[in-house]
């Protein structure tokens, strides 16, 4: 079976133009990065900050060009340089962002958000695009009544979940979840987690899923990649990231993350009345 | 954090209130606003029921009553409640009626100045590089010109006359609404809305007008206001340089040049026309800065 | 005697909408020596109570207080300038955005050293020496170089660390610090809760870390206050919350963290309680 997403060698270099008193320079944001994610899978991408999920997320998403190496969506090689992207091919990768409150045209009505890309990509009529919206619009755990009011009238959890809808509807093949649960709190974050797993359940969903959150990554990945400043340092299974971590940075990043675990906090309590 | 935390926090307290009663309330705080609003609409009233509210025809000339004086001096009379001028019109008809122009001429202006103003600011902001630079150094050189001046220039070149001069006067404004919506489609365009709507295949053109123009509109609405009244003091002054509307119109700035003559003799008839513009161009003012309490976010939360 | 006590502390905000609540009744204590959480998610009211104790609020909030004492003297009762004598020597702030929390006109040296000026009567060399030496006990290499800098040309790791420079200034009894690491990567704030832990233990500070981030209460707290829309849910200590939590709202909480979900699905309590049930369920 082919996978959904595969990425060979991935580039992608920034050009940052000379000024008076600076010369030219080029930065390597993604040095060479490969991957592959079969249908229904979950690839989650760990890093901190500048490490270039982001930009590879934008690449996957067709939104910047790749400077080198080759994608391949469904088998077929896409490479927006140099060709115009089809609708067909642009509705298989769609994105949801990190901010619930920055991700959504405020001056448009939830309806109207759902409804634009069949609008822009389709021929569907106006009374069918509404049905389709209004069913999304339940699948993603609202009510029809929330189709003609403002994003602003939404919790942060609310919002999250248009945007899921909003990137559901061309019915893609891929979903790219830049940080989509960093912005919200524990609780809105556990309903929205299940959410993503239900829709991946029900429509056979591929994800690339960004993060930073460790555990959030083990709880919902099936494969691990880690990447520090452009480079994949470590790519696996979950199992095996989590268990055997190879890469120094791997271990540093697991290392910090805090742990909530009873025997854990016992521990740093009587280290601390060690040192008392 | 703590403002993030405070928006979260009013927002849990009842049902969110609706955009307009929001805007009422910011609105309603600033009492010089609500004082503005109600004399612009009181000007608007008169400049548009102007037959029936004024007593006279603005051009009917009473040869008896040439520079009658207002009827609270000696010698006033009540059929002239202002006074006539020097060949014996009505003051107050003839300002009533001049409401009518300096409304137009507002309208007229703000208009033109608007649309071509956000067209060219909506390209130069969207597409950047060499079409920016270009448009924005055109517009620096207009921003370069004293703006009567230069109102005046293009006056003499096209000839006088309140279409003329209101062509030139929008000319003269419309840099100020390049440089707002540029500075407002630069910040909205990197928003993940933008990239979310792109991803979902939206072309240029809709990710331009429908995407993004929407939401620049609110500082563009106030400086829309301020550009109404200012307009109404460039038609004026153009008026008083005899570059604007001609004889007899019964334009405001037209009436106080036409005065001139006789500021020391009968001081009601240029008094008047200077105070109508004074109170019009206030009033506006005043909204203006309501509105931005109202439609600017970052004022919002001080 | 506590070092801060608070008691029925109550927020009123005024919004379009009418008059708003955002801390309702609560109550608390800090010892010196003492790591005190107040956790909670957006809305809780966590970062509004601290900064209502310590009078920072505009003037659209109305705080009351039975008792808001700081070392024994009201805090209420107190004039706006002696108060002001109090919050950045004797209690300091660190806050979120690090970046943004410094001056971005000024060189960081000189932002440490206004400080120093303000509330110490230290000499000019004496100021510059104590800039040194704090910048070398929050981590900060080739502290006189970096004195330099200005905001912009520092990491948000560093910015932090200068925070904390400056809110150590002065030797405070209290330290407040408001999401110290939500802005930064979880290496980087491991360091600084490190780091934070560190100074506590050396000065002996009380120090009050506001938080939605149940793996940083985890990794600081002694005790911990709960809250929810405004109102105290839950104190407890560390070790008794996480093991044993009391109120359902806490249970909920705990059992959405990902770290602990054993099935396919997180548990989603919080969903399907209302308000009155939790707070209802409040164990004070």
């Amino acid at each position: 079976m082919t996978p959904v997403l595969e990425a060979r060698n991935l580039k992608r270099d920034y050009h940052i133009p000379g000024s008076l008193f600076k010369p030219a320079k080029t930065v390597h944001a993604v040095k060479g990065v490969s991957f592959t994610v079969e249908q229904g899978k979950t690839l989650a991408i760990v890093g901190e900050s500048g490490c270039g999920k982001s930009t590879l997320a934008r690449m996957v998403t067709m939104i910047d060009p790749i400077t080198e190496g080759d994608m391949l969506i469904d088998g077929r090689k896409v490479d927006i340089a140099h060709e115009p992207l089809t609708a067909e091919m642009r509705s298989k990768v769609q994105i949801v962002f990190q901010n619930p409150y920055g991700s959504l045209n405020p001056r448009k009505k939830i309806g109207d958000i759902l409804t634009e890309p069949l609008v822009i990509n389709t021929k569907v009529p106006a009374g069918e695009r509404r049905d389709r919206a209004m069913a999304m619009l339940k699948k993603v755990g609202l009510e029809e009544k929330h189709y003609g009011r403002y994003p602003h009238m939404f919790s942060g959890g609310q919002r999250q979940r248009v945007a899921i809808a909003r990137a559901l509807m061309l019915n893609p093949r891929l979903l790219v979840l830049d940080e989509p649960v960093s912005a919200l709190d524990l609780s809105v974050q556990a309903q929205v987690l299940n959410l993503l797993a239900d829709l991946q359940d029900e429509f056979k969903l591929t994800y690339v899923f960004i993060s930073h959150d460790l555990s959030v990554v083990r709880h919902i990945a099936d494969d691990v990649m880690v990447m520090y400043f452009g480079e994949a340092v470590e790519y696996g299974s979950r199992d095996q990231v989590f268990g055997n971590p190879q890469h120094s940075y791997t271990k540093t990043l697991f290392a910090a993350t805090p742990r909530v675990d009873v025997d854990a906090i016992r521990a740093r309590i009587e280290r601390r009345k060690r040192v008392a | 954090m703590s403002t993030v935390q405070n928006t979260a926090d009013t927002k849990t307290g009842g049902t969110p209130p609706s955009g307009l009663s929001e805007f009422w309330f910011y609105f309603s705080r600033n009492k010089g606003a609500v004082i503005g609003l109600f004399v612009f609409l009181v000007i608007l009233f008169v400049a548009v029921f102007a037959p029936f509210v004024a007593p006279h025809s603005p051009s009917s000339q009473n040869r008896e009553l040439l520079l009658l004086p207002p009827v609270f001096q000696q010698g006033g009379m009540w059929g002239h409640i202002l006074g006539t001028d020097a060949v014996g019109r009505d003051i107050l008809s003839r300002l009533i009626y001049g409401a009518r122009f300096s409304l137009f001429i507002g309208l007229v202006v703000v208009t033109l100045s608007v649309v071509s103003g956000v067209l060219i600011g909506l390209v130069a902001g969207y597409f950047r590089g060499k079409v920016d630079t270009f448009i924005m150094r055109i517009m620096d050189i207009i921003l370069a010109f004293p703006s009567l001046l230069l109102a005046l220039v293009l006056v003499a070149v096209l000839g006088p006359g309140l279409l003329n001069a209101m062509i030139a006067i929008s000319l003269v404004n419309q840099p100020h609404f390049v440089r707002l919506t540029r500075a407002a489609v630069m910040t909205e365009k990197s928003k993940d809305y933008v990239v979310g709507s792109k991803v979902a295949g939206a072309g240029t053109l809709r990710l331009m007008f429908l995407t993004i123009l929407p939401n620049c509109l609110a500082p563009l609405i106030v400086q829309a206001t301020l550009a109404f009244s200012a307009a109404i003091l460039d038609a004026a002054a153009l008026g008083f340089l005899g570059m604007g509307a001609q004889p007899p119109t019964p334009e405001w700035g037209t009436m106080l040049a036409e005065a001139r003559e006789f500021i020391q003799r009968a001081w009601w008839v240029v008094t008047f026309p200077g105070l109508a513009i004074l109170i019009t161009v206030l009033a506006i003012n005043l909204m203006g800065d309501g509105l931005r309490d109202a439609l600017d976010p970052k004022l919002k939360r001080s | 005697m506590s070092l801060l006590e608070v008691k029925n502390l109550t927020v009123e905000f005024q919004t379009a909408s009418g008059p708003f609540r955002a801390v309702d009744g609560v109550s608390l204590k800090v010892d010196e020596g003492e790591v005190l959480a107040i956790v909670g998610e957006s809305g809780s009211g966590k970062s509004v109570s601290m900064l209502a104790a310590m009078g920072l609020l505009p003037w659209t909030a109305k705080v009351t207080a039975d008792v808001l004492t700081f070392n024994g003297r009201d805090m209420q009762a107190m004039s706006d300038s002696d108060r002001r004598k109090i919050i950045g020597k004797d209690i300091a702030m660190i806050f979120q955005e690090p970046i943004a929390s410094l001056n971005p006109c000024f060189t960081v040296g000189y932002q440490i050293e206004e400080v120093l000026r303000i509330h110490t009567d230290l000499s000019r060399k004496a100021r510059r020496d104590r800039a040194i030496e704090l910048f070398q006990s929050v981590g900060i290499p080739n502290p006189e170089e970096r004195l330099g800098h200005f905001p912009h040309q520092m990491s948000g790791g560093q910015c932090q660390r200068v925070m904390i420079a400056t809110a150590l200034a002065c030797n405070p009894k209290l330290l407040i610090a408001d999401e110290p690491t939500t802005a930064l990567d979880v290496t980087i704030q491991k360091q600084i809760l490190d780091l934070l832990m560190k100074l506590q233990a050396e000065h002996g500070m009380g120090l009050i870390i506001i938080t939605h981030d149940m793996g940083v209460v985890a990794e600081t707290a002694d005790r911990v206050i709960v809250q929810y829309k405004g109102r105290q849910i839950e104190e407890a200590d560390v070790l008794s919350l996480f093991s044993a939590p009391k109120s359902v709202y806490t249970k909920a909480l705990l059992s959405a963290l990902p770290e602990n979900a054993t099935g396919e699905r997180l548990p989603t309590i919080t969903e399907k309680l209302t308000d009155a049930e939790i707070f209802a369920g409040a164990v004070r």
